[in-house]
């Protein structure tokens, strides 16, 4: 299982991201364009909620049915030429994904950014067998060329500026024109395009596979996942389990939610549906194709109070409004999966054993819970990982156990971490340096505070609070 | 082709459901609201055409509006803007019918211009790779998102809309729909009938483009550099 991306400590991590400042500017600036991108997306559709509320239903009914329509897409697969394996762990789909590269012969793997691949160690796996796997989106190829784990789910490379990224073209690939983003994506572009060119096997990740025709569905704007499902003779798409949907109404409804959401476009560049082996006479597409399906512990949410984490279609809205993330970016939560979302859902398949921390990387805001397009509610399963950290695993810390106490009353609500945060602040106090920073807190908080003082909960009354929030929903409805 | 370990993972999802497998008799409810029907509803043709207009700006796609008899002269004009030395076209019957056989016969004598052909195999991509143009027909468009869908089949490689350095879509103007909606309702319908769908669907919004260095907007990428769409009464 590789969600986990190191083993430096969750504090030496945020220390890091915090005292990068070109990180944190980058990250906050991202933060600002997407989402007032995604504000103007939704303003224009008129009536978001609606298609929230849309998003959140198809993505609950298709969960409640997921054998029912992984069946319909895999016999829909294999009537178009494809064979489909279905992969119970990471090993499993890695173990297959070997067998297809080495029966080809393969000696070069083009890839479209994929986090489930990452997630599974795929590249590793296929680097094991001597052969080069090649990344081709423009930023995972420029950290390929680092070394470094993604920091973003959308814009991976986001933490790195271009006088970096020349220099890391320069040092890998001999590269000597200017940092002008457009230059080095041309040079990106040429390079690239030999691999694409030349890759015996094609592999990408999947947005959403539609059940009723067995199409796997790939949003992107670079165009190098059509590259890659187009030019090699075979072709792997690996998918998460939940990533499938009905029909393509669904898929459509989704797509739009998603390309909002993500980026703030109404559709992106390139939206492809592909799947199966090509036809009699085709030329464009594999005649080899391969779905591999996996599970790797997202069965374990199925069924459970967390199951609605598994709706989550990965448009990074959650992350793109986190102040929490907006500090520390995103290798402070050493997870593949960064943000709300990765807090939720790392310790859930990973286990809280080397995620304790990830559910207090939050203020319990509520903004993810807001932004999220399919209507997961974030927050409260954060607040849920901490009772249950608290509660039944005994593994947080004294301080946080009285903190949590209070959380666990309050736990229905985005009004949890204000009321709750009443109850701390007496706990608090003694490290309160000036009347609204905290410079040495107790428990989880000190990993923070030790390098950047933390706004210190709210001094508000309950009943001061609640009626500014009262006056605050006036102004809405209005 | 094959399944493999289809039952045993299927049947540990059902369980985790706390329920029996469901193997059949699932369909979609009726969900509580369809937004997306009630985005640019009622409008007319020539109002979609100019939704269409407008977000070929935001997407840094040219776009042009013709008729029939304009269209092999607009055309020409926009592959010689391009500084198009070869080109390569699906084989398309809409290139007879919109009289542009004879405008690539005559743009042969000076230029390259390769018609998709299947007997070529994989000598089409290598065409493709190094043609300065591609051009392709529109099949469904999408006013709201100014998106062209191709179903690419074997007169029509998806080649040619993704590896030469422009792109030029011939959009007929019957296909124009109000947005992405209504290109889905119409491949449900056809797969529902058990009809073919093409084996590739490619949803095209403009040049390829990445925001992946420090967030600008580099416009093309992988995939072509500039685009124009012509919309063709
Ligand atoms: S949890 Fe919601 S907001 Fe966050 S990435 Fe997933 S879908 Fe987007």
């Amino acid at each position: 299982m590789s969600v986990k991306i190191g083993e430096a400590p969750y504090k030496e991590r945020i220390t890091k991201g915090i005292e990068n400042d070109f990180m944190r500017e980058a990250v906050s600036s991202a933060q600002g364009r997407f989402r007032a991108g995604r504000l103007t997306r939704a303003e224009e559709l008129g009536n978001w909620e609606d298609w929230r509320q849309l998003g959140e239903e198809i993505r609950t009914h298709t969960l409640e049915n997921i054998d029912f329509y992984l069946q319909q897409l895999s016999d829909a697969v294999s009537e178009k030429g494809g064979n489909v394996y279905f992969a119970e762990t990471a090993e499993d789909a890695n173990h297959y994904i070997q067998n297809v590269v080495k029966k080809k012969n393969a000696k070069k793997v083009v890839k479209a950014k994929s986090m489930v691949t990452e997630e599974i160690g795929l590249n590793d796996a296929i680097k094991d067998l001597g052969v080069e796997v090649v990344e081709s989106d423009l930023g995972e190829w420029i950290l390929q060329l680092d070394e470094e784990a993604p920091s973003h789910i959308v814009t991976p490379a986001l933490h790195k500026n271009k006088k970096q990224i020349r220099e890391t073209f320069t040092k890998k690939r001999g590269y000597d024109q200017s940092d002008d983003p457009e230059e080095l994506a041309a040079f990106a572009r040429k390079e690239l395009r030999k691999d694409f060119l030349a890759a015996d096997v094609g592999i990408t990740g999947c947005n959403f596979a539609i059940a009723e025709s067995g199409a796997i569905t790939l949003v992107t704007n670079e165009g190098n996942a059509e590259m890659v499902t187009t030019l090699p003779d075979t072709v792997v798409t690996v998918m998460g389990m939940e990533r499938i949907v009905p029909t393509w109404e669904e898929m459509e409804v989704l797509v739009s939610l998603l390309t909002r959401s993500a980026v703030g476009q109404k559709l992106t560049s390139y939206i492809t549906a592909y799947g199966g082996a090509r036809l009699e006479d085709e030329i464009d597409g594999p005649d080899d194709y391969h779905l591999v399906i996996v599970d790797n512990g997202r069965s374990k949410i199925l069924g459970t109070e967390f199951q609605a984490a598994l709706h989550c279609i990965r448009c990074a809205s959650c992350i793109n409004v986190c102040p929490v993330y907006r500090h520390v970016g995103g290798h402070a939560y050493n997870s593949i999966y960064p943000g709300p979302i990765g807090a939720v859902i790392t310790p859930l398949l990973d286990g809280y054993d080397d995620h304790q921390e990830l559910p207090y990387a939050s203020t319990l805001c509520g903004a993810c819970t807001e932004a999220c397009p399919v209507k997961i509610p974030l927050h409260e399963m954060l607040i849920r990982h901490r009772q249950i950290l608290v509660e039944r695993e005994n593994k947080a810390p004294m301080s946080e156990k009285i903190l949590m106490n209070g959380f666990a009353k309050w736990s229905s609500s985005p009004a949890a971490y204000k009321i709750s945060t009443k109850l701390a602040r007496p706990a608090l106090t003694p490290w309160i340096k000036d009347k609204d920073r905290i410079e040495n807190g107790p428990g989880p908080l000190k990993g923070w505070t030790d390098v950047r003082d933390f706004p210190a909960p709210s001094k508000k009354s309950f009943r001061a609070w609640f009626k500014e929030r009262e006056s605050d929903s006036h102004e809405h409805s209005k | 082709m094959s399944i493999q370990n289809r039952e045993s993972f299927l049947n540990n999802l059902a369980g985790r459901l706390h329920r029996p497998r469901r193997t059949q008799g699932v369909s979609r409810p009726d969900w509580s609201v369809y937004p997306q029907y009630d985005v640019l509803k009622g409008i007319t043709q020539d109002e979609l055409v100019e939704v269409l207009e407008k977000q070929c700006e935001a997407i840094h796609t040219d776009f042009i509006h013709t008729d029939r008899k304009g269209l092999p002269k607009l055309l020409e004009e926009t592959i010689r803007n391009y500084n198009g030395k070869s080109m390569i076209v699906s084989n398309d019957s809409r290139n007879e019918e919109y009289g542009l056989s004879g405008l690539y016969k005559d743009l042969d004598r000076d230029l390259n211009v390769h018609i998709w052909d299947p007997r070529l195999g994989k000598g089409n991509q290598v065409i493709a790779e190094q043609a300065d143009v591609g051009i392709t027909f529109s099949d469904i468009t999408l006013a709201e998102s100014a998106t062209v869908t191709l179903f690419n089949n074997k007169n029509n490689g998806r080649s040619i809309s993704l590896l030469p350095k422009t792109y030029i879509a011939i959009i007929p103007k019957s296909t124009l729909v109000p947005r992405m909606t209504q290109a889905a309702n119409q491949i449900h319908e056809a797969t529902m009938k058990g009809e073919e769908v093409a084996s590739y669907v490619s949803f095209i919004s403009g040049p390829s483009n990445s925001a992946d260095i420090e967030m600008n907007l580099i416009v093309g990428v992988h995939g072509p550099i500039k685009a124009t769409y012509i919309l063709v009464d």
